[in-house]
């Protein structure tokens, strides 16, 4: 999967060459505002770049819709749905019969920590649960990469730990190729193969850095001085990035 | 400054030396002591006792002035009058035509103008262009009293059923279209992207995304628009009509026949609030429909 992306007169990004392959846990870091969005917009065909391509598989994507599974920061549950409905949501819209996503999604939601959930309303969920079934509309639009924005972002910190789990649970599970954002470099670096390290103005990524730790890994490999040394080396990057708008602007 | 600042100054010295002191009310006499007032809730039945009397009151008040002659029976008219009027009005008359006429003015505008306007609203969504062409014309038809326009619309579609509904609809057209409309700008734009990142089409977005949204917005001034559309009925009446209430009203009133004024006018509120009443369950189901 490949692309370039400068977009507009505002150079949101320079151009961008990120190369993931299948199966592959990848997350984004940097400052707010270093287009990370843009990314996603763009390989989610939300947004047409203004040079560049994206290519999944092998075959252009850019500016297609409905090509990967997209997760935006905000759950957006539709709170006239059930769970269930909402989670066959992108079936339902690829044409697949009701009763088949419906039945297709309903073990899945079940094997997944959402039984007991299935026919309730998202607003009688907690922040973990919405966040839950989000994640599960967008694994069940059956697609091979799926854009996670910052899904544990407005959760607290226990249920974000138990969330990392259940995502790496599905992500054995399902195979599929993952791309994480996130603003927590531990987050990042627990649960990832390789970690893109970005900078802001124009957005661009700084460095790749692969996590060698071999899986399943234990919560205490946080601690290992393997883990603390690329944590180091991604906060020395994060650091170094604050300072360059400043050297930039004078 | 001035003198009387000084004093004011001078009257507070006190009351913060007394701060010092233990803060029992004796030594601070400037601070009352108060309590939370507490309102006791009266039974139901008492509650419906009084409002029972103040009409029985009201009521033979009413009749115990005119038969005095402390008011002008001719002008004002009297229960017992009334009364007779109505039995007379209900029996002999042409009450239940009257009512059965505005009642469908009211009904088909209400209906049109809800569903129209609605769709109008909705249609909004469709093209941001074509939103901002229409736009300045629907403000400008809602700030229009169209009630102005009523002679314009008899001439238009006749004295008959038509053009009562007409200015119903034109009434409560607007509203909905207005309120269907602010629906349709609070959708959030991050929605519209999840339903195209799943490979949604625009028609997809409208009936899945657009729609379940606004209802609340839609459903909200069913309410509103029930009476607006019997005020559009009526007025219709006013103007030239062969039945209706509001032509019963107008006809009593130039023929110096005020009970049969009070019995209409009568009739018109309860068939307003049987409407606003069914409206309002109607709404309320249709809300628990949309909740869930």
């Amino acid at each position: 999967m490949t692309f370039k992306t400068p977009t507009g007169v505002f150079h949101a990004l320079a151009p961008v060459t990120l190369a993931i392959s299948q199966g592959r846990f990848v997350s984004l870091i940097g400052p707010s505002g270093c287009g990370k969005s843009t990314i996603f917009n763009i390989v989610a065909g939300l947004l047409e770049p203004t040079g560049g391509r994206v290519l999944i598989d092998g075959v252009d994507a850019t500016a297609t819709i409905g090509r990967v599974g997209y997760m935006l920061q905000k759950d957006l549950l539709l709170p006239w749905r059930t769970v269930l409905d909402n989670a066959i949501l992108g079936m339902e819209i690829q044409g697949v019969p009701l009763r088949v996503a419906r039945g297709r999604a309903l073990p899945l939601l079940q094997r997944y920590g959402l039984s007991g959930f299935e026919y309730l309303y998202p607003n009688s969920l907690s922040g973990g649960m919405r966040q839950r079934a989000a994640l599960l509309r967008t694994l069940l639009f059956a697609t091979d990469v799926i854009l996670l924005d910052e899904p544990f972002g407005a959760l607290d910190a226990q249920t974000k730990l138990q969330m990392q789990e259940w995502l790496l649970r599905l992500w054995a599970d399902f195979g599929k190729t993952v791309v994480f954002v996130t603003h927590d470099i531990e987050e990042a670096i627990y649960l990832s193969d390789e970690v893109h390290v970005m900078a802001t103005r124009p957005g661009r990524i700084i460095e790749a850095i692969a996590v060698p730790i071999a899986r399943p890994r234990p919560r205490t490999v946080t601690l290992s001085p393997e883990f603390i040394a690329i944590k180091e080396r991604c906060l020395q990057l994060l650091m170094v990035d604050s300072q360059a708008p400043l050297n930039a602007a004078a | 400054m001035t003198a009387h600042d000084a004093s004011d100054i001078a009257m507070a010295a006190p009351d913060v030396a007394a701060l010092d002191a233990p803060a029992t009310p004796a030594n601070n006499p400037a601070r009352p002591i108060r309590r939370l007032p507490v309102q006791k809730d009266w039974p139901a039945w008492a509650i419906l006792t009084v409002q029972i009397g103040i009409l029985i009151g009201a009521v033979a008040a009413w009749e115990i002035a005119a038969r005095s002659g402390a008011i002008d029976a001719f002008f004002w008219s009297q229960p017992s009058a009334i009364y007779r009027t109505l039995i007379i009005f209900f029996t002999t008359g042409d009450a239940w035509t009257d009512i059965g006429f505005t009642f469908r003015s009211t009904i088909f505008g209400f209906l049109i103008g809800t569903t129209v306007g609605s769709l109008l609203g909705l249609s909004f969504w469709w093209s941001r262009n074509y939103a901002a062409i229409v736009q300045p014309y629907i403000i400008c038809f809602e700030s229009l009293p169209k009630l102005a326009l009523a002679p314009l619309v008899i001439l238009v579609f006749g004295i008959g059923l038509a053009s009562k509904v007409a200015i119903a609809t034109a009434l409560t057209l607007v509203v909905s279209a207005l309120t269907t409309f602010a629906g349709v700008k609070a959708l959030d734009p991050d929605g519209e992207k999840l339903f195209y990142s799943l490979g949604a089409t625009r028609w997809q977005v409208f009936r899945k995304l657009v729609v379940p949204f606004c209802l609340p917005w839609i459903i909200s001034v069913l309410r509103v628009n029930i009476g607006l559309a019997l005020t559009g009925a009526i007025v219709g009446e006013f103007i030239a009509s062969q039945h209706g209430l509001g032509r019963q009203i107008l006809y009593a009133g130039q023929t110096y026949d005020i009970a049969l004024v009070w019995v209409a006018v009568f009739a018109l509120s309860t068939l307003a609030v049987v409407m606003y009443v069914t409206v309002s369950w109607v709404e309320s189901v249709l809300r628990k429909g949309v909740k869930q």
